[in-house]
């Protein structure tokens, strides 16, 4: 990155940008303002509520089940709400616990980290940090979130019809998910298949809309090397989203079709395919995996650099490995598959391709590491999680090559080997970034601080207790535990390392428990939180130079960028921090934007 | 409480292949583990902010850009062409000995058991003599076993922690599966594929027995099945029956494993 001084290097579409006349008043409705905003920062924080909402609902899940795996059998303590058809006297059934399995990984995956990293994140950056009023379609964007909610209501209303809540695993293999002899669901997996359907189209409105902005409506002198990390980030994750998710639709029809029309696409009696479900599914879900992780670490990037007060380390390198990723996301999803039945020598390809992707994995991490090495480390509560982040997706990662590898994956498919890793990616790693994100960029949006003590006991509970539930899933992975397994002490063998199940279930109470520090830390900082300044991390960004909260319609005038958003400790500067707005010695401003505008038509 | 990182012992020829292969894995990936988390953590306290501490102004290195590129590269292209040997010796269809098959078995899955189809004395299918088990698998030690693998209604997973083996079982498809059992005793088979309300009890108990008690073993379930060594082959209508196949996999039943076509791999799609 070049710090020298550079004019405007284009000047984007401005005509289709209304900018706030200064002292403008906001004069919308309650409605038009908090419920039915096109603003993009409100609607940012509708996604944050949502999803909030629905990671609270996967984790009371999650509890529940751990509960059964920990004490199989007994009565788990409230179990008697449910009622007698899934849990008898408060022991939840067999029946009830597949539900469970199958809504946790729904609900955390399609409602509450993809909607937390891309509608959370997108929404509140990508128009702040590229220096625009708002998203080039912000009608579009208020659709985007207004499809989400029905499709979050379908799927939780699911647990209320007979037969319950879609039981064959977020996966939804058929023939179990096509059949309700099968599975003894049948309602509840076609609300599953509508609600994917509905939510796919919620996430193609967002992905357009991020696209388009940031092609189209980046600031003057906002080259494309000069993009924050998440920005590029969410951009191509939105070309991942725009890919993926009508893949994903088509198949959730199809499976629809199945369920309630009499096709056969999936069901072998009538010429149909099982594995043609799978490869449909996983071309979609792994594409989907860097979906949620892309986002999450353009986050760590943007808190690491920050919080270490130095350039990112190779920032060339970061983007081309977010591309890299992007593009070797679409040719590794047979590694879902290696024990399918699909042909061994696909395979093999496969574990080639899904082998190199841990490249520019580590190229990142050892960048993290570098932008660490020689830092002037502040470890305010957003580095504190982005750090464990690093630490986590390390572990998350390496435990990938051996799934990569086609020999070892016969034995450890399908085993809590593999939930150990997921969670260590989704968990360690996509959520805790998410946390830094949210302890950072609350205060630019709700004009508050988050509490820090609570925050730093939040996030160490939340690091230790994570480690305690999900490291010795590896551990029963390896002694050949299955996973989705309602009752494992069936097996004399798993039956001897049940202290080890009560372990983790008893530490997954405690991480639970210790979310509700974060939920209170959000309820009490709203209510009597500390007043944010503009600029309270000494952040770079374009959304630092604005008062907090982010006002309607965002900057006062088109701002004019100057150098790239990792300026920090620049020696020919007393402060650590150069914003990328504030023109250095020897940069003028260019004319204000009105005059611009008119040499731009004249 | 059991914190190992060791696998149990493998009873199966391929097992310790595997196994060593997943000691390599974990020699490599627990290095790069110790040195990268220890280095974070030596930063976190190395370089953690004091008073009058200033970051040093750096954008990157390209030199060692490219080397922790390409040190990666090779290990994890290493890893995955030593995986390919194994991998396509435990499943490549044109590999698993069909002819040479000490013992064919026909696995059949459902909800929720496991049914085995015996061959019979005469170690061959469709001559009347065979018969079924169900969640019971006896196999002789030093044999090779080769089981078409088929499902009745939904997919499940074939999976012998044990032997290392595990093979989604899946309607509509006949997978060949085969391994070779080192030692004596009593092993579990589960389900690893979530199959339905049943799916955590839908095990079996595999026996692995002498070559000769297995014969006494085979001889004596014969006589008690009712049908006669060598009689007359049964139509195929029984066959399929016995076999547990329903009506539209009567195709992918009566393919004779291990002919041309899941000789190009068990992938019908």
């Amino acid at each position: 990155m070049t710090t020298t001084a550079t004019t405007a290097e284009r000047v984007p579409n401005v005509s289709v940008q209304h900018w706030a006349e200064p002292g403008h008043e906001d004069d919308r409705s309650f409605w038009r303002k908090y419920v039915f905003s096109t603003d993009h920062k409100v609607i940012g924080s509708q996604f944050l509520f949502l999803s909030l909402f629905f990671l609270f609902v996967g984790g009371a899940l999650a509890m529940m089940m751990r509960w059964q795996l920990g004490f199989p059998g007994e009565p788990m303590p409230g179990g008697g709400v449910f009622g007698q058809a899934k849990a008898v006297q408060g022991i939840l059934l067999p029946e009830f616990y597949n539900s469970l399995v199958t809504m946790h990984g729904t609900f955390m995956i399609f409602f509450a980290i993809m909607p937390l990293l891309v509608g959370v994140f997108g929404n509140w950056l990508i128009p702040l940090h590229v220096g625009a009023a708002d998203m080039a379609f912000p009608r579009l964007n208020m659709a985007s979130f207004w499809t989400a909610v029905p499709a979050g209501v379908l799927m939780l209303a699911s647990f209320w019809v007979t037969g319950g809540a879609a039981g064959a695993g977020w996966t939804a293999y058929p023939p179990l998910s096509a059949v309700p002899e099968f599975s003894g669901v049948s309602m509840g997996q076609k609300l599953w298949c509508v609600s994917i359907a509905v939510l796919g189209f919620s996430s193609l409105m967002g992905a357009v809309n991020y696209i388009t902005t940031i092609v189209n409506m980046r600031a003057p002198g906002l080259g494309w090397m000069r993009l924050s990390l998440p920005v590029w980030a969410l951009f191509i994750t939105a070309i991942l989203i725009l890919l993926a998710i009508p893949v994903l639709t088509g198949a959730a029809i199809l499976l629809l079709f199945d369920q309630t029309i009499g096709t056969a696409f999936f069901l072998p009696e009538a010429g149909g395919q099982p594995l043609l479900w799978q490869h449909l599914f996983w071309y979609f879900g792994h594409p989907e995996v860097y979906i949620l992780i892309l986002p999450a670490m353009g986050i760590a990037s943007e808190v690491i650099a920050n919080g270490s007060r130095k350039p990112i380390f190779g920032y060339r390198f970061m983007v081309a490995a977010i591309v890299t990723i992007a593009f070797l996301g679409w040719i590794v999803w047979g590694h879902h598959m290696f024990q399918s039945g699909m042909n061994p020598l696909l395979g093999t390809s496969f574990m080639f391709s899904t082998m190199v992707i841990a490249v520019p994995s580590a190229i990142k991490t050892f960048n993290w590491l570098g932008t660490m090495w020689r830092g002037d480390l502040h470890f305010h509560v957003p580095m504190l999680n982005a750090v464990a982040f690093v630490a986590m997706f390390i572990i998350g990662g390496l435990s990938g090559i051996f799934m990569a590898s086609t020999p070892i994956d016969i034995y450890i498919h399908d085993t809590y080997f593999i939930v150990a890793h997921l969670h260590y990616v989704l968990f360690g790693g996509s959520l805790f970034a998410i946390f830094a994100g949210i302890y950072f960029w609350f205060p630019k949006f709700f004009g508050k601080m988050l509490n820090p003590t609570l925050g730093k006991i939040h996030f160490w509970t939340s690091f230790v207790f994570f480690n305690l539930v999900f490291f010795p899933m590896h551990n029963i992975g390896l002694k050949g535990h299955m996973r989705r397994i309602y009752d494992p002490t069936q097996y004399e063998w798993l039956a001897e390392i049940q202290p080890m199940n009560t372990f983790m279930s008893v530490s997954a109470f405690l991480l639970g428990t210790a979310q509700l520090l974060f939920l209170a830390n959000i309820v009490w900082s709203l209510w009597k939180g500390e007043d944010a300044p503009p600029n309270p991390w000494k952040a770079n960004t374009l959304e630092w130079s604005i008062p907090s909260p982010a006002p309607h319609g965002n900057f006062e005038e088109m701002p004019t960028v100057y150098r790239g958003p990792y300026e920090y400790s620049a020696p020919e500067r007393e402060e650590d921090h150069w914003p990328m707005g504030e023109p250095g010695p020897g940069e003028e401003r260019p004319p204000p934007e009105e005059q611009r505008r008119k040499e731009a038509a004249g | 409480m059991d914190w190992s990182w060791f696998l149990p012992d493998p009873v199966s020829t391929f097992g310790g292949e595997i196994d060593t292969l997943y000691y390599w894995i974990l020699g490599i990936t627990g290095f790069i583990f110790v040195v990268t988390e220890a280095v974070l953590v030596w930063f976190v306290f190395r370089y953690r902010h004091k008073e009058g501490r200033r970051a040093h102004y750096s954008h990157g290195n390209k030199r060692l850009e490219i080397v922790w590129t390409v040190i990666p590269f090779l290990i994890v292209v290493g890893i995955s062409w030593a995986s390919t040997e194994v991998w396509m010796e435990v499943k490549a269809a044109d590999r698993v000995p069909a002819v040479e098959a000490d013992l064919p078995l026909r696995v059949a899955a459902k909800q929720f058991e496991w049914n085995v189809t015996y061959p019979g004395p005469d170690g061959e299918f469709d001559t009347g003599d065979e018969f079924v088990k169900r969640n019971q698998l006896h196999i002789p030690v030093g044999r090779t076993v080769r089981i078409d693998l088929t499902s009745e209604d939904v997919i499940h997973s074939f999976f012998l922690p044990d032997f290392r083996v595990k093979q989604d079982a899946v309607p509509g498809m006949v997978i060949p599966v085969w391994f070779q059992a080192t030692e004596t005793g009593e092993y579990p088979l589960a389900c690893a594929e979530l199959c339905g309300l049943g799916h955590y009890r839908m095990r079996a108990q595999v026996t692995v027995h002498e070559v000769e008690e297995f014969e006494r073993w085979l001889a004596t379930e014969t006589g008690a099945a009712g049908v006669e060594p060598g009689t007359a082959p049964a139509p195929a209508d029984t066959a399929r029956i016995e076999t547990g196949q329903g009506d539209g996999d009567g195709e992918a039943a009566s393919a004779p494993a291990g002919d041309e076509d899941s000789g190009k791999g068990g992938d019908r799609a």
